[in-house]
């Protein structure tokens, strides 16, 4: 008897303490820079997309969300032809990002980005791709692994190394 | 003229008054419990949230008043409208200042324990009409609880009215112009809270409805407009209790400077509020507890009030 009456006392002692609640739309919480939220596609250092549509993101979604198709350009360089993320289907787990082997698909501190229309959920690749290289300023996957075109095997442009042996345990 | 305008006037500011109280209730409960809770509640609809009440009663008059093909349909319309009947009729027996009381009946309090009674049928036939278990188990509960929580609830009542000599509420308040019945009858009006929340059935004694365990009790069937009415029943229900109390044991309209109507009516308030605490702070006692507190502390402690109270007043004389 006496132990209910004490809680209905601290309860009732309740009504002074600050409140909790975070009045959402006008009072936002802090989103940490590494927050998952909707998905971009960023650029390199030089301004070109870093995607090389090599397909790793879409087989690592577990909602299978991604959709893209492979193009390759005039020098031999792979692009994404198109490249669809459905943001309904998206849980934002963050293995896209993951698996990328480019840093291209990235996923930014923003979760703001609801619809009123379903079918606006789906992004294509010009909602998609920023103008800049995301969380990785100077990193451009060209300079460190490099490509062939014509004329010029891996490792043999400019300023560039050599790749690495991928067979050999050696440093 | 004013003859016949009089009553007519109070009988329909009673129920536009009880009604609006009671859906001003949703609102004010959310917000103290909310409060209670170290947060906001619903604070968005209009100044203070004021009007969620009137976005939700929208929602809910247009929802689909969906019966089950299962149930018994003239009992499963008839029950919650039996419970809003109810306890907006026992409102007639309320005196709310001096002469303002729908019905000046000389047997009020009787009749207010014949309507809580009456009450018992909406909350046993929506369950059984329901034809569901939940439902079922639900009313089940309600039935043993009410019928038992009724018995030493009007018996707490009696130690009142052998002080006041009447069973008129108007006399009973009039009775307890040198001291309120709160502090003579405390042991009835503890007895009486606590049989007015299993009447209710509010926390900690919503054991008919019990969401962690039968889904929503006698109601689980329910849609619409028809669940509105146990809601909106139910809200009642706590003002009249506490309405009651006010008028029993806290001295109904009496108090000094301010009007006979503020006195009751914050008197009222304040009691509604105790009641919204006790949801806030205390949980849910298990079915054979409650049960055995009825029938083993309960009654046995209100026949002793009442012969103690019958012993003094004979020896006085």
């Amino acid at each position: 008897m006496l132990s209910i009456l004490r809680t209905v006392w601290t309860v009732l002692l309740h009504m002074f303490r600050r409140r909790e609640t975070v009045q959402y739309p006008e009072e936002k919480i802090y989103l940490p820079p590494r927050f998952r939220g909707r998905i971009i596609l960023s650029r390199d250092p030089d301004g070109r997309e870093r995607c090389v549509a090599c397909y790793l993101c879409a087989a690592a979604c577990p909602a299978n969300c991604i959709a893209l198709q492979a193009a390759r350009n005039e020098h031999g360089r792979r692009y994404s032809a198109f490249f669809r993320i459905n943001f309904s289907r998206c849980i934002l787990c963050g293995f896209c990002e993951e698996a990328c082997p480019t840093c291209a698909i990235q996923l930014t501190p923003d979760f703001e980005y609801c619809e009123y229309e379903r079918q606006n959920m789906v992004y294509e690749k010009e909602d998609l791709l920023i103008e800049g290289p995301g969380k990785y300023p100077d990193y451009n996957f060209y300079r460190v692994a490099g490509q062939a075109v014509e004329g010029k095997d891996k490792g043999e442009g400019e300023s560039e190394t050599p790749p690495v042996d991928i067979y050999s345990l050696l440093p | 003229m004013g003859e016949v305008l009089r009553p007519l006037i109070i009988l329909f500011g009673v129920l536009a008054g009880v009604m609006g109280i009671s859906s001003g209730l949703i609102w004010l409960e959310r917000r103290l419990l909310s409060l209670w809770q170290d947060r906001y509640g619903p604070n968005r609809v209009g100044p203070f949230g004021l009007l969620q009440v009137v976005a939700d009663m929208i929602k809910i008059f247009f929802k689909e008043d969906w019966v089950p093909p299962f149930a018994d349909r003239p009992v499963f319309v008839v029950a919650p409208a039996i419970v809003v009947a109810t306890t907006l009729i026992s409102f007639a027996i309320v005196p709310f200042s001096p002469g303002i009381s729908v019905s000046d009946l000389n047997v009020g309090l009787l009749f207010f324990l014949a309507m809580s009674s009456l009450s018992v049928y909406s909350v046993v036939l929506g369950g059984w009409s329901s034809r569901s278990k939940y439902a079922l188990l639900g009313s089940l509960r309600a039935t043993a609880q009410l019928l038992s929580y009724e018995v030493f609830m009007g018996l707490s009542l009696m130690g009142v009215v052998m002080l006041a000599g009447s069973f008129n509420l108007h006399t009973i308040v009039e009775a307890q112009k040198g001291l309120w019945f709160c502090i003579p009858q405390f042991p009835s009006l503890i007895i009486f809270f606590i049989g007015g929340l299993a009447e209710t059935h509010r926390l900690p004694f919503d054991l008919p409805e019990a969401e962690s365990e039968l889904v929503a009790g006698y109601h689980t069937e329910y849609s619409g407009m028809k669940f509105g009415m146990f809601f909106v029943g139910e809200y009642v229900g706590i003002t009249l209790v506490s309405a009651l109390m006010v008028t029993l044991f806290f001295g109904g309209w009496l108090g000094p400077v301010l009007p006979p109507m503020v006195w009751f009516l914050g008197k009222t308030f304040v009691l509604i509020c105790v009641f919204i605490l006790l949801r806030a702070a205390m949980p849910r006692p298990r079915y054979d507890q409650l049960m055995g507190y009825a029938w083993k502390i309960l009654l046995p402690l209100s026949l002793l009030n009442l012969l103690v109270t019958a012993g003094v007043l004979l020896a006085h004389g």
